[in-house]
């Protein structure tokens, strides 16, 4: 097929003035099916729910136990622009689950990217290929660019200390497959607040649900103010704490961030802020027996490997349900089903 | 009567009500060092003002604003008036008025956002507070409530 239609009726021709009312924008109830997916904004709170309980349905097929052929003749664009290993991967992997194809930039190095063609560029020759686009980027904001620019909906997997919004997802659904509820958990986020988008996405999507959230990072490392603002615009119950051990006393969850390295210009500072920024495994000792410990992955030393075969470690677990969650997400947006078992 | 400190202008446009010391600010928006030699400028700083105590007067001969520039003279100056002169009357005269969204008058102070990496667009911002004034990019969600260090004229 030469010209692309959208639902949207747009053709393949040049529709740069695109304005900001993208799919993503779309009134809810509408169904998922062709929208974008920049921010956890983007979803309500119900779209956001019924992407947890599709993604219950993938379990099996990502478990290998059950074949599906619901994204058959599909293909996806995975358009990284920094590294990635999990993200790409498990992206990857739920779109060969589900039957469908994926093309790939993995590495902006060896692409046009290099020779300095913009992501703008990229995308809407990447539109003209595939049925989707799955992007990364170490920019703050190029996932919304992408999906002004794109004819096919873009699910943004990370941009620069921006949002993460399919990690929110598999981090609400971590939650909700072990309590079976997410509102009113008392979840403890540590770490890097201020760079750490998986927080910032992860903090406004609890809120929604009225988790309580208690706060404790590093000194340099705080919550953005502008963070802050959007959640109490929404009615947070929010607090800092300091001390660890006093952060953890009642609470369902310990959801610990890596400090990440690449977010600093000054090593020196790096080594400052991340030394003795660890776990301490006999804080375990004094929490709620339901209590999880959770991470996005990769870790570097902030939870001692003696922690895994802990009955509070929920991060393996965690990591797996990436997969059923993306297929989730991917077979309501490209096929508007939720998966298998009708819908 | 009173001394007027700057002659009336035949057709052009004056800024007044301007937020006293904002003038200069006020003529590296309109582009001033570009304009032609039709387009006399005069400035008026620290002027008695009833309403305002101090203020700053610009007028500028045979010139109009576009509604961009008009925006980031809002920005700055949310009491500025505009006045439309044909033939030494005024034509038309009305407040600046902040628009609900922004398109190219601030750059992103977030120097990771996209909107500062060479791309073909045009830096977008939504008003999120009105009083005290805050700004919010459409691509990095940053909020900006310092406005004269962002504005693209600079």
């Amino acid at each position: 097929m030469g010209v692309v239609i959208t639902r949207r009726g747009h053709s393949g021709a040049h529709r740069f003035a695109k304005p900001y009312t993208s799919r993503a924008c779309r009134p809810t109830g509408m169904g998922l099916k062709g929208r974008d997916l920049v921010s956890i904004k983007d979803l309500s709170k119900q779209e956001i729910e019924s992407i947890i309980s599709a993604a219950r349905r993938h379990i099996p097929v990502a478990e290998g136990k059950r074949t599906s052929t619901l994204l058959d003749g599909k293909l996806l664009a995975l358009a990284f622009f920094e590294p990635s290993t999990r993200t790409r991967l498990s992206f990857e992997t739920a779109m060969l689950r589900l039957g469908g194809r994926t093309i790939t930039i993995a590495d902006p190095a060896v692409s046009s990217v290099a020779k300095g063609e913009t992501l703008s560029d990229t995308v809407r020759m990447l539109s003209g290929y595939a049925d989707a686009i799955v992007v990364r980027h170490p920019n703050e904001g190029a996932s919304r660019l992408a999906s002004q620019v794109s004819e096919k909906p873009v699910i943004n997997a990370g941009d620069g200390a921006g949002q993460h919004p399919t990690q929110t997802l598999l981090d609400l659904a971590t939650m909700e497959e072990h309590f079976h509820t997410l509102s009113g958990l008392k979840v403890v986020l540590m770490g890097d607040l201020r760079y750490g988008r998986t927080v910032h996405s992860l903090a406004y999507a609890l809120a929604l649900f009225g988790a309580h959230l208690v706060l404790t990072s590093p000194p340099a490392l705080r919550i953005p103010e502008h963070i802050r603002s959007d959640l109490a615009e929404i009615g947070a119950d929010i607090r800092e704490e300091a001390d660890l051990r006093r952060a953890v006393q009642d609470a369902d969850v310990l959801y610990v961030t890596r400090i990440q390295k690449e977010r600093f210009g000054d090593l020196a500072e790096y080594a400052r802020v991340s030394s003795g920024y660890r776990l301490d495994p006999s804080i375990l000792e004094e929490v709620k027996p339901s209590f999880i410990v959770m991470h996005p992955l990769p870790r570097v030393a902030e939870i001692p490997s003696e922690v895994d075969s802990s009955s509070h470690a929920a991060y393996f677990r965690q990591a797996f349900l990436a997969v059923p969650v993306r297929m989730a997400l991917l077979s309501l947006i490209l096929s508007g089903q939720p998966g298998p078992g009708g819908g | 009567m009173r001394e007027l400190k700057i002659t009336p202008i035949k057709n052009g446009t004056v800024i007044d009500h301007i937020t006293s010391g904002f003038a200069l600010e006020v003529l590296r928006i309109i582009g001033a060092n570009n304009l032609d030699k039709e387009s006399t400028v005069s400035v008026a700083l620290h002027v008695r003002s009833r309403r305002m105590g101090w203020k700053d007067i610009v007028k500028v001969e045979n010139m109009e604003l576009s509604p961009q520039k008009v925006n980031a003279i809002a920005l700055l100056s949310p009491t500025a008036t505009i006045s439309m002169i044909q033939d030494f009357k005024v034509i038309e005269k009305r407040p600046v008025t902040l628009p609900d969204h922004f398109t190219g008058v601030l750059k992103c102070p977030n120097p990771n956002c996209i909107s500062n990496q060479g791309e073909p667009i045009e830096p977008e911002f939504d008003v999120v507070h009105r009083r005290p004034l805050a700004l919010r990019c459409r691509y990095c969600d940053r909020y900006v409530d310092d406005f004269l260090p962002h504005l693209k004229t600079r």
